[in-house]
Order: C-alpha cells, then structure tokens, then sequence
C-alpha cells in the first residue's frame, strides 16, 4: 500500500510540473501586461516600463524560456513571483486558498454525501415516487445554470428572511466586517454566511452524483450477491446498505477526483455572486488584468488540488475495493 | 433473535408431528420410502406470474414436491421451464411484480407470504441455496471467511471471533486447503470451484434442513464439477439436510438423485424415483430428453433423436398440453385440456401424459414413439456407413505444426514493464484431412479458444506454422487470405451475439455472398435456408424473432453460403437446450456427409465431441494430452488427465453411473502464466502419486512430447504404458 501511494506520488509530481509549466507558457505568451501602461496620460517612457516589467520578470522583450527559468527558479524556492501591481504573488493566493477550500471542502462533502444517498434509495425503490421526484429535480439542477440557481437562492434567502423577519441567511460576503460579539457569533455569523454559496455547490454535485449512484446501485441489486446476502438469512436492509451499497460506493469514489476539478471552476461563479474573495474570483481577476504570476500560481494550486482529489480517491479506492489493494 | 424464535418454530412442529401428515395426499407425493418421514419441505400447487393484466407471464403452473430429510430430488427442464423460478419462491427472494399463489411449508410452517422477519430467520437457517454463479455470488468486496462468519452470526449468537473459526472450519469441510489462511482471501482470489465451496460452506453454516442448489455446477468444467458434486454429498451427510437439485444435465441427477421431477412449460409433467423415470419414462417429453442427449458412452453410430420445435413461450401457451405441439403420439384429446399428473406403474411414479396408461400397457420405448425420426437419422448413417477412402489418401486440410501463442504480462502505467508471459498455447500439433471431425476438448483456460482464434486470423503465428488448404499462413498474400476465407468459415458459440440485430435473415445470409462477389444471391439464400431446415419465408425476419436453435441454423447457413471446405464450429451448441442441441447437431453431421465439409470443432461437452467427432485431442494448459482416433481416445484413454476427464463426465444412467469409479482431480488448473515444469498435469496427476520417486523425477524435469502409441493415437505422458496396465 505505502509502496503503491509512493508510486502515485511520483506520478502526480511529475504531473503538477508538467501542469504548471504549461500553464505559465500559455498564460506568459497569450497575456500582455505592457498594454497595462500604454495609453495612460502622461505616456510612461517605454524604458521605465521596460525596467518594470523586467523587475516583474513579466518583460515580452526577455525570451519566454529565459522568464520561464527565472520564474521556475523562483518556484522551486517556493516564491511565486510578484503581481503587476507589484505585490506578492503567495501572499494573497495564500488567504484566498482558504476562503475557496472552506467554501469546496464542505460542498462537496454535503453534495456528494446528499447525492450518493439520494441515488442509492432512490435505486432501491427504482420507479417509485421518490425515484421519480429525484430525477425530475436532478435533471431540472443540471440544466439551470449555477449563475441562475444562485441567484434563485439568493432571491428565495431573502424572501425568507423577511417571512421570518430576521436575517437569519446572509447572502454576500463571507463574514459580516465590523461584528461586535465573541467567538461564537463569529462562529455563526460565519457559518450563516456560508450556507448559500454551500448549497448552490451542492446541489448541483448531488444532483451528479444522485444519477450516477442511482445507476451503480441499480446494477449492483441485480446481481448475484445480493441474492446470496439475503439467502444466508440478512434483512433486505441489511442486504442493501452492507451488500449492495458498499459494493456500488467504489466508482461513486472514482469519480470524486473528476468532480472536485469542476468544482475548483465551478466556484469561481459562486464567489463572485456571493461575494467571496476567494481563488476564482480572483483568477478571472487576475487574467483580465495581464496578472501572469498570478494564473500561473492559481494554475498551480489548481493542478495541485485536482491531483490531491485524485490521490484521496485512490487511497479510498484502495481503502473500498480489495481488488485494487491485493491485484 | 432471529434463531430463538426459529428454535420455537421447531419445536412447534415437533409437537403437531407436522402439518403434511393430516392434510389430503399429495398430487405429487413420490413415496419410495417404507416408512417416509415428514417431509421438511412441501410445495403444492405453486403458481408463479409475473406481470397482470392479458401480457402476464405464467411462469409456473401448479408445481409441487415434497422432500423429506436426507433425501436428494432432482429437477430437471430446460430454460424457461419455470425451475429456477420455483426455488425462488421458496426461499422468498422474488421480485416484488411476481405474483405467488400456492403453499411452501417448511416443516409444517406456511412460509408463502409470510412477513420478511419470519422468512430471514428461515432463510439459510432451515433453508440455504446454493446459486448457479460462484463467480458472482459472493460480495467482492468482504472477506471469504467473513462472509461465511456472517452467515453464522446472522443466526446464531456468538462472538466474532467464534463465528469466524467457525467459518474456518467449515473451508476446510468444503475442501479448501489451508483453509484458516484461505479464509483471509477475497472472493477474486478463488478460483470458480473454490468459490462455489466457499457457498457451500455458507448454505451449510447453520446446518439447514433443506438445501436448494440451483445448477450448482453448471459455469463449472466436469472435473470441477466432480469435485463440487462431492463436496455436496460431504455437506449432506455432515448435515443431513434434504437436497433440492435444479439442472439441465441428466447426468448430474442420475447420479446424485434419489427422485428426479421433470418440469415442462412451468409444470411438472413426470416425477418418480430416478430408477423409474429413467428406465420406465411414460412421458414423451422426458423420452425426448433421455433419448436428445449426446452420451459419453455412445458414439455417433447412435443419432441422437431431437424433440421437434422449441418449448412454448410461457405468455402464449396452447390450450391443451403444453408438449402436444412437439409430440410425436399427439391424439386430439392433447389438445383440448391440460392433464394432470396421474400415477404411472409403481407407487410414486406420476406422468402428465393422457397416454401415459397405453404407454404403461404396450411397454413402448422411446425409440418406439420417436420411431419414425429414428428411422430416417438410420437412413442417414447407412448412407455415411460407406466409409470413404483411408484417411491417409484425404486431401489435408488444416495442418497445424508447433502452434505458439504467448500473452505479455505487464505491469505499470508510466512505465510498462513485461513481468511474466501467458503461454496460452505453447506448442500445439494436430491436422484435419478431407470430410473428417476434429473435436479440441478441454476444460476452460487450457487453450482451445487461443487456438481457434490462431487459425481464423490466418496470419503467421508467434511461433510454429499453420498451412489452411495447402497455404502457409506465414506467406500468404492478401489474395490468398481472401481466396482461404471464402474456403474456411466459422460457427460461433452464441448465436444471438453473432448475428448483427439489425440485419434481416436475407442480408446475414447474403453478406458473405456479395463479399466475394456474388451478384444473384436470392436462389442461394433460399437454398441454404432449406439446407439448414428453415423455410424461406424465414428470410424476411430479423434474428430476434427466432429461437436459439433456429439461430444457430441461421449461422450455419452463413457459414455454409460460400461452400466452404473447412468449417470451424467454436462451442456450437453449448449456448443450446438439450432438446434443441441434438437437432443441430444432427443438422451439423448430416451437412458434413452431404457436402463433404470437414470440421474443427471446440468444445468443453466430451459427449457432444464424441457424437460427432472422428477424432479428438485434448488439451490440457496450452498442450496437447492426447490425440487420435475418437473412439480409441473415449475408450482406451492412455493420459491419466484424459481418464479424468472422461471419468468425471456424468452419466444419464442411474446405474452405471452409481456404479462408476470416479477419478476425482485434486485442485484447479494450474496458472498458464506459470506452468509446472517438466509434465503440466504432474501437479494434479493421480498416476504421478502413485509412482515412486525416482521414476518422477522424470515428470518433474522433462516436457513429455505427444508420441504415438498405436495408429492414429499420441499420447504425451511418459508413463502412459503403466496407466493401461493397471
């Protein structure tokens, strides 16, 4: 097992390089941060820009291999390079990687949690009333964009609140600045904040993993040992959740790395109509401002959390199926 | 407490002496017993329907048995006859849309119907099943031993660690070796005998009353089978419990039933002591049964005698007997109503048959009542009776010299690295001359397919030579394959997977035609559907509106269509019932005399190689056991893997098969990925044992080479003379 994970290791550092290093070229040769000087009044001397964006290791004029070691070397000492504003690159992604993984991290736990037992019963009661309404409200998720559905949270949150006359969800930012109050009420206040953008991540993941789970389950119950679980003398019940679900949760945990890739994009639209500054926001941000450390950073964090995703999925692959661990 | 109140239902029973004793006879109470005990098991009048409404499917139509403790019942019937079904129904494990009427009672408690914690705590406490699958009947994702543990615990109060010595034990009564290390393993680990012990063990865990085994060894090959089949008898006598076995073989029952049931079209339609239905059959259905199976004992002198058409569906059901479109002694009083099953000649023997009585009075055989086909097939053999020029004159037709087929086992995504070869066929020999019958035998894994696949792909193989019709596969130009193709054409295994869904019988048939050239094919579809016993109009129907057999018509007539010199037949007639397997293989035989054909013919089945094959070679891990002439090879096997083999087929006759020596194989096949050195069989060779020492180190350190022990028979044992000896 130590040995197999090693293995993986290996495989996904040489991947997140690969994965980093292209995405500096590409940004580095589509983005053009000279253009954030031209046509300012008074002109700036092409030589002082020149010398900025030199400083900046950002200059079109040096050759792209030549940024590209320099930024590498830089990288390898765990220093991302500096913004076009001149701040540091690591400093910023840094808080912004919290605020996006709080938002991922819980999401996609209540989304595929929420999804895979959704799909599972509704599998055990195939055609039935809650099959029907659980495929209905899936496919209904999945063809509502995340802008809309966000936004019909949002609209619903606040009718709610003035039915209940309280703001009880709060639908921008991630804290509210200035809270008088200790600990707890920070805790709350932070924790209100949090369930919109959650539940608009979630539901569309649910709703994924609602159909894909429902699919496994309904190929598991046909066969053979379930029969053989329920003619040693095991309940139906007990049959489905230690037989049947067990068995049918091991693609479900495959298909976890694949999900939490989208997620990393899919957020990018939540933060922004929430309110959250976190790492989407500030991608989107950043390319639009000729920011190249910046994108290569996130690209980099992002290849990163793709590649842990894929790790947690083999190591609970592995954890799940005999066959992988033993074969 | 699940097990008190199933301890409370037992000692219920013990007081009432059992409900059976007081209520009407039964209809279908076979009494071969003196003094017959209370049977733990009763089924009567057990209606099984799926769906409502004018679409229902009545998939068993007042079936009913009785076993009593100790006692082995055989069901017999083909696919759809509603026998699997019936053991469905007993254990309470149907889908919800099946609707089930009747009485299952278990020793004496009426269990149909009865809420789901009643029927957990009967289930695999006073009855377990044993399933037709090993390979998918156990979760692959526990341990073998914890799933056995689990079945122990469900019923019985005790610790983990208890239960799982328990499960321990019981591995080893199944025959697992190391069994308390084997326990640890996960189902993928086992091999599919090993698995279907791994079952047995669970059926038997709380000590059942009865136990239900649905072709038990059906996905297994005859060694296995012989194996699993002993393994059953070990858990009968340890438990004593009342076996209900459903399969298709007749051999398998004749030999370990004591009472056999023939269902037909969701009813039974003959029940009795093995003896009596098998030597007093009064059923014309069951006659069919006994007289279409290819025997081991038998050569292909004897024609097999089909049942004319194919079972009825069960949502169309004619409205008298369900045979009398298949009968040949139909009277229209068949037709009007349904018989029930009335006894027959000794006590406990029961035939629904409105003839049964003249059956009974004139003594006919069912070589009488099938008579008339019988005749005709014997006309067939006169003309084949004939014998065409000695074989050494024929023209070769397949020659295979040294054949090699290796597999890479590799290992790593980035890096692949080769760890290990398959060597799937490692150096096979054999030939075909003009208008004869190769039958390639072996159990699963020992090459034969790998083989077959060599020869279709007429390319030059790893290692070794192949020469089809006089070309050498290693320098054949495009143009030769093309013209070899059209020489050389294959039946495969499933009919319905090889037929292209979407085509019409005309276009399947026309395809090769037109591939080579063929401009007006319409006189020559129509030809070879008559030739194959399909009618013309057939040609407009797509593959799905036919039966199986009726499929593998079509695809012998697509094989046939470009007159092929060479026909090779993979596994043609195992995807088949009985009944309909003996017409095709009548239509293949009779093919073969008419137009010259000659055939390389895979199969797992020796009793249908030996029907129509003139001769065999067995293959045992990628070599060659033995080859030669089929009756020689059936008769005086020299290889002690061929007396195995041979040995373990069953019997479809009660008493030779009680009577026969068994020669039962230890363990599985070996892994072609790591061949035993020296002889591949010495492993598991009986004749290995019993040689002394020094002799084996022969086996173990020199490949033995097929060699010639008569004309026409090679043999690739060293010690082959000893083993005739004996």
């Amino acid at each position: 097992m130590a040995g197999f994970l090693a293995r993986r290791l290996l495989n996904y550092l040489v991947l997140i390089v690969v994965a980093t290093s292209l995405a500096y070229m590409l940004a580095a040769s589509a983005l053009d941060p000279r253009s954030n000087y031209e046509g300012r009044n008074p002109p700036i001397p092409p030589a002082v820009v020149d010398a900025r964006l030199t400083d900046l290791n950002l200059n079109d004029r040096t050759p792209l291999f030549e940024r590209y070691l320099t930024w590498a070397g830089a990288l390898a000492h765990g220093d991302f390079g500096r913004t076009v504003a001149g701040g540091s690159v690591g400093d910023d992604l840094g808080r912004r990687i919290g605020v996006t993984l709080r938002l991922i991290t819980v999401g996609l736990l209540v989304g595929s949690v929420t999804g895979v037992l959704v799909g599972a019963y509704a599998a055990v009661k195939q055609y039935g009333a809650f099959d029907r309404l659980s495929t209905a409200l899936s496919f209904v998720v999945l063809a509502v964009p995340t802008v809309v559905l966000a936004n019909i949270l949002i609209i619903a949150a606040v009718r709610f609140n003035e039915a209940v006359g309280a703001q009880i969800l709060l639908v921008s930012g991630e804290a509210t600045p200035g809270l008088q109050g200790g600990f707890a009420a920070a805790g709350i206040d932070r924790i209100q904040h949090l369930l919109l953008p959650t539940l608009s991540l979630s539901l569309g993941l649910a709703a994924v993993y609602s159909r894909y789970q429902r699919n496994m389950m309904l190929d598991v119950l046909g066969a053979d040992f379930i029969r053989t679980a329920m003619a040693k003398g095991l309940s139906r019940r007990a049959a489905l959740t230690r037989h049947a679900l067990r068995t049918a949760l091991i693609p479900a945990v495959t298909y976890f790395a694949f999900t939490f890739g989208a997620l990393l994009v899919g957020t990018t639209f939540t933060e922004k109509i929430f309110g959250w500054h976190g790492v989407g926001e500030q991608l989107v941000d950043s390319i639009s401002t000729n920011d190249i450390n910046t994108v290569a950073a996130i690209s980099c964090f992002a290849a990163l959390a793709v590649l842990l995703a894929a790790l947690a999925s083999d190591v609970l692959h592995a954890v799940l199926d005999p066959r992988v661990r033993v074969g | 407490m699940t097990s008190e109140r199933t301890a409370d239902a037992r000692s219920r029973n013990g007081r009432t002496g059992g409900h059976g004793s007081g209520a009407a006879p039964l209809p279908l109470r076979a009494g071969s017993d003196p003094v017959p005990a209370d049977p733990v098991l009763e089924v009567r009048d057990l209606d099984i329907t799926f769906g409502r409404g004018p679409g229902a499917v009545r998939a068993v139509r007042g079936m009913g048995y009785a076993v009593r403790p100790g006692e082995v019942l055989g069901i017999v019937g083909e696919s759809g006859s509603g026998k699997s079904v019936t053991s469905l129904a007993v254990m309470g494990l149907l889908p919800p849309h099946a609707h089930v009427t009747g009485s299952v009672r278990l020793r004496g408690q009426e269990i149909l119907g009865a809420p789901e914690r009643t029927l957990t705590a009967f289930r695999g406490r006073t009855v377990s099943m044993v399933f037709q699958d090993p390979l998918s009947a156990l979760t692959p994702v526990y341990r073998v031993g914890d799933q056995i543990a689990e079945a122990v615990r469900v019923h019985q109060r005790i610790g983990a660690a208890q239960a799982a010595r328990r499960a321990v034990e019981l591995l080893d009564l199944v025959g697992i070796p190391n069994a308390a290390q084997r326990a640890r393993a996960f189902p993928h680990e086992f091999s599919g005998g090993m698995r279907q012990r791994a079952v047995i063990a669970m059926a038997i865990a709380n000590d059942p009353d009865v136990i239900l085994c649905d072709e038990p060894t059906t996905a297994l090959d005859v060694t296995i089978q012989a194996q699993v089949l002993e393994v059953l008898k070990t858990a009968q006598r340890e438990t004593g419990a009342a076996i209900v076995i459903i399969t298709h073989d007749l051999g398998v029952v004749a030999g370990f039933a004591d009472r056999v049931l023939v269902m037909y079209a969701g009813r039974p339609v003959e029940v009795g002591s093995v003896d009596e239905v098998y030597y007093r059959t009064r059923m014309p259905y069951t006659m069919g049964l006994l007289g279409s199976i290819p025997r081991l004992d038998r050569g292909r002198e004897q024609p097999l005698v089909p049942i004319e058409g194919s079972p009825p569906s069960p949502a169309a059901l004619p409205p008298g007997c369900p045979f009398e479109p298949r009968c040949p002694i139909a009277v229209p009083a068949c037709a009007e109503s349904e018989p029930e099953p009335v006894r027959v000649g000794s006590p406990g023997h029961l035939a629904a048959c409105v003839r049964s009585g003249e059956i009974e009075a004139e003594g006919w055989s069912p070589a009488q009542i099938y008579g008339m086909r019988a005749v005709a097939s014997t006309a067939d053999t006169a003309v084949r009776g004939e014998r065409p020029r000695p074989r050494g004159e024929r023209d070769l037709v397949l020659a295979v010299d040294g054949l090699v087929k290796h597999y890479p086992l590799t290992k790593g995504t980035l890096l692949r690295r080769r760890v290990g070869t398959v060597r799937a066929v490692d150096g096979v020999s054999f030939d075909i001359r003009e208008g004869e019958t190769l039958g390639l035998v072996g159990e699963s894994g020992c090459g034969k397919t790998t083989t077959l696949m060599e020869i279709l792909e007429l390319a030059a193989p790893q290692g070794g030579g192949i020469t089809v019709l006089g070309h050498d596969t290693a320098r054949m130009s495009a143009r030769d394959r093309m013209a070899v193709r059209r020489d050389m054409q294959v039946v495969f295994q499933d009919p319905l997977a090889s037929l292209d869904p979407r085509m019409t019988v005309h276009d399947i048939l026309a395809e090769p035609l037109r591939a080579h050239g063929g401009r007006e094919v319409g006189p020559r579809v129509r030809e070879l559907l008559g030739m194959v016993g399909l009618e013309a109009g057939h040609a407009a129907r797509y593959p799905q509106d036919f039966s199986g057999g009726q499929r593998q018509r079509i695809g012998i007539a697509r094989a046939l269509a470009l007159e092929p010199r060479l026909v090779v037949l993979d596994e043609p007639v195992s995807a088949l019932d009985v009944s309909i397997q003996a017409g095709v293989l009548n239509l293949l035989e009779e093919l073969r005399t008419r137009l010259g054909l000659s055939y390389l013919l895979v199969a797992h089945d020796l009793a249908v190689v030996r029907h129509i094959a003139d001769r065999v070679a067995v293959m045992y891990l990628g070599r060659i056991a033995e080859i030669g002439q089929a009756d020689r090879v059936y008769d005086a096997p020299m290889h002690p893997y061929t007396r195995a083999l041979l040995s373990a087929v069953p019997l479809p006759d009660p008493v030779m098969e009680r009577s026969r020596r068994r020669i039962l194989l230890e363990g599985d096949l070996p892994s072609p990925a790591d061949p035993p050195s020296g002889c591949r069989f010495r492993t598991r060779c009986p004749l290995f044992r019993s040689l002394d020492e020094a002799v084996r180190r022969r086996c173990v350190e020199e490949e033995p080479q097929v060699r010639r022990l008569g004309d026409d028979h090679g043999v690739s044992c060293h010690f082959a003379e000893r083993l005739g000896a004996e």
